[in-house]
């Protein structure tokens, strides 16, 4: 039974920070029909970023955010400047996963020139070190990287219902022709919502930075959990990328410990499948993400 | 007359035809006079004589230039993807040897050039990449690709043009379960790997030797071999085994399995890794969960020299051992020679060189002592001196093939991290060999 425990602490802990990682992906689909595949390579970005500020500048990991989040804001929006917002608005959906894809290929292949193939980690007090609760020892960074998803979930919750910025957001999101015909600029709202989903992502990158050893290669591992925590979320609800993250996280290390590891996945997917059948639209799909 | 000096013989004969307005004249005799046709004719003859002297000049150009054209050598990489440290390691062992080579005469009077293919650590792709060297780039021998995993698909499609396939680091039984006769790995045998540990283990008295021992294992046709026979010594000297499980190879979130592994309490670790992340998140799991345990050796990854430390941190690197059958710091006067080229064009220290640049080198050797003996660049001459049971060299030791085309002759090594050091502890026999730190330090200390 411990390890049952255990391994439901690790998926709620460790799920968080994919929910970090995750949440720009869905706000970006959710707002620009954008299936951003990109989002990989943005964590391993952030990741390199923490990892400079850390090595140059002997910056704390989590006072480098502070850094990675405005950086990688404006590298978003320049993302959507000079490839997003040309795509024609007929085949947006589909022509964003090659073009995402491709500046993912472009960004790897910069940081493979500057950084090389050598696979680095952040390092940082609370990395290796873990607070002795109730029989468990539970990770710091795993708890910070818990709070920090929380604190930056619902900071984003708040900015899209509780501010003018988010209520043009979610028109956007609802009905793209009606919010411009009421005046909202639905091309500017949707360059900000993609530096901000990219911006996210630095915080989720300093976390996988911090907890696996990475090279300018790593993302490419990540963006198919990522795709199947928004798709089993709904794709568009940050919600729905929360509870989605911390499901797969849960199921996989449950089943790792109390069954194989091997079967850790299979069972996760053929849960999904299985969410997908009764539920087409995910867990808190577009409709209800939309209504939420 | 314009003529293109081509060797290629196909293409020299008919830009000739072009030049000479042959194929123009083909037509008017079919609508000419007789008188045209008389002309035609002396032309078209003495044209048919100049084909024929210029085809003697060229196979004479062309017998002269394929003695002298470097010889071409494919190989396919993993440049990018999950190997990607190691496949880079392995081009730099390939170009070394390659460039010491050129630098001292070449092959056969010849230089070598090596046409070098990614396949982002994809077994898919590194079919299509030797396909595409042998057809297409029309290479004159080929060198393997990192990794068993690649080197399974690989050695197939090669095995079908019948080259010769002398490769570095597809070691694992898989690699030879096909019974091809092509396939000659010039390192260590990857079931042996963690043997002179295992040995080691069952040798100390009863009263040190651990009690028990836990075997995670990623699913790779690397490690499931080398931790087996590991373990399979180890039962039989009464380790108790209180883990064993394999995991996917594709996992990136290992917090959850290192975590059980811990729960066990194991006195030893015996962990079927094939890269640097996987080692570095068992580590960090350990160290978060305060199981230090006596001994944690890794099939792969601590190997990696500074990748690795950087990793997981030079606190955390102490008491870490992996097997391996070579390191910068191996005695013999070529390891040390290829050390010292290494480190003065890539710079680092000899304990940081990756045992895949010797790996890479090695093939290169082999390959040199198999042309220069059967004076050949026939895959068939040197695939059958290759398997005539001769004892090769290399920077790794002697290289001797048996009838699967596993190196008989190779030798098997555990390294360990003592500080910043990197140094060979086991066989304790060995005159290269330091006291092992058993058991090993802390995590952090």
């Amino acid at each position: 039974m411990t390890n049952f425990y255990a391994g439901l602490i690790d998926g709620v802990l460790t799920g968080a920070v994919y929910a970090l990682m995750a949440a720009g992906l869905t706000l970006i689909f959710g707002v620009m029909d954008i299936i951003n595949i990109a989002q990989g390579v943005f964590v391993v970005l952030a990741a390199y970023l923490n990892y400079v500020l850390a090595a140059h500048f002997g910056l704390d990991l989590f006072v480098g955010i502070l850094v990675t989040m405005p950086t990688l804001f404006l590298l978003g929006i320049a993302v959507d400047w000079a490839f997003i917002r040309r795509l024609p608005v007929r085949d947006r959906t589909t022509m964003s996963i090659l073009v995402t894809y491709a500046v993912a290929i472009i960004i790897e292949g910069v940081l493979t020139v500057i950084f090389g193939v050598n696979y680095v980690q952040l390092h940082g007090w609370y990395v290796t070190r873990s607070i002795h609760l109730l029989g468990f020892y539970l990770p710091y960074i795993y708890v910070f990287g818990f709070g920090m998803a929380v604190v930056l979930l619902g900071a984003i919750y708040l900015m899209l219902y509780r501010t003018r910025f988010g209520r043009s957001v979610r028109a956007s999101l609802q009905n793209r022709p009606a919010a411009r015909l009421v005046g909202i600029n639905v091309d500017r709202v949707a360059t900000l919502t993609f530096g901000i989903g990219v911006a996210v992502t630095a915080a989720g990158g300093m976390v996988f930075g911090a907890t696996n050893s990475f090279n300018p290669n790593s993302g490419y591992d990540l963006i198919s959990r990522l795709l199947s925590i928004v798709i089993l979320g709904g794709l568009g609800s940050m919600a729905g990328a929360m509870v989605a993250a911390i499901s797969m996280l849960v199921v996989e290390d449950v089943v790792a410990s109390m069954w194989s590891p091997l079967w850790a996945e299979v069972v996760f997917f053929a849960a999904l499948v299985l969410v997908l059948a009764l539920r087409p639209q995910g867990l808190f799909g577009r409709s209800f993400a939309r209504a939420q | 007359m314009i003529f293109n000096l081509d060797f290629d013989h196909g293409r020299t004969a008919l830009q000739f035809v072009r030049a000479t307005g042959m194929a123009n004249q083909g037509r008017i005799v079919q609508g000419g006079t007789g008188k045209d046709m008389k002309g035609h004719l002396r032309r078209l003859l003495a044209a048919g004589a100049m084909a024929g002297l210029m085809g003697l000049v060229l196979a004479a150009c062309g017998s002269t230039s394929s003695s002298t054209k470097p010889i071409l050598i494919g190989a396919s990489l993993s440049l990018s993807g999950d190997f990607s440290a190691d496949g880079q390691a392995f081009q730099r062992g390939y170009e070394l040897w390659a460039s010491y080579v050129n630098s001292h005469g070449g092959i056969m009077g010849r230089q070598v050039k090596l046409d070098i293919l990614s396949d982002a650590s994809s077994p898919t792709q590194v079919v299509t990449n030797y396909q595409k060297l042998i057809t297409l780039d029309h290479v004159d021998l080929v060198f393997g690709p990192f990794s068993t995993l690649l080197t399974v698909p690989a050695s197939k499609i090669v095995n079908r043009y019948h080259f010769a396939f002398v490769e570095g680091a597809g070691g694992a039984p898989a690699a030879f379960a096909s019974g091809l006769k092509n396939i000659f790995d010039v390192s260590l045998p990857v079931a042996d790997y963690m043997v002179p540990f295992a040995n080691w283990i069952k040798s100390l008295p009863a009263s040190q030797r651990p009690k028990t021992a836990a075997y995670p294992t990623s699913n790779d046709p690397f490690t499931e071999p080398v931790i087996e026979k590991a373990r399979q010594i180890l039962e039989a000297a009464g380790v108790q085994t209180v883990y064993k499980q394999v995991f996917p190879a594709e996992v990136t979130d290992y917090t959850s399995i290192a975590g059980d592994v811990a729960n066990t309490h194991a006195d030893i670790v015996l962990l079927g890794s094939v890269d640097v992340p996987t080692v570095s998140a068992f580590i960090q799991a350990f160290a978060q969960q305060h199981y230090n345990p006596k001994a944690l050796v890794a099939a792969a990854g601590p190997d990696q020299g500074s990748s690795f430390v950087s990793a997981v941190g030079a606190s955390n690197t102490g008491g870490v051992m992996v097997p391996s059958g070579w390191s910068g710091l191996y005695h013999t006067a070529s390891s040390k020679a290829m050390v010292a080229r290494y480190i003065a064009k890539y710079g680092g220290t000899a304990a940081g060189v990756s045992a895949d640049v010797a790996e890479g080198y090695s093939v290169g050797q082999v390959v040199e002592q198999a042309i220069n003996a059967t004076k050949s660049l026939s895959n068939a001459k040197i695939i059958k001196y290759l398997h005539s049971g001769v004892t090769l060299s290399s920077v790794q030791g002697a290289v001797q093939f048996d009838s699967k085309g596993e190196n008989g002759k190779a030798a098997g090594f555990i390294f360990q991290w003592q500080g910043s050091n990197y140094s060979q502890v086991l066989p304790t026999n060995d005159p290269s060999s330091v006291k092992i730190l058993f058991p090993k330090p802390n995590w952090g200390s």
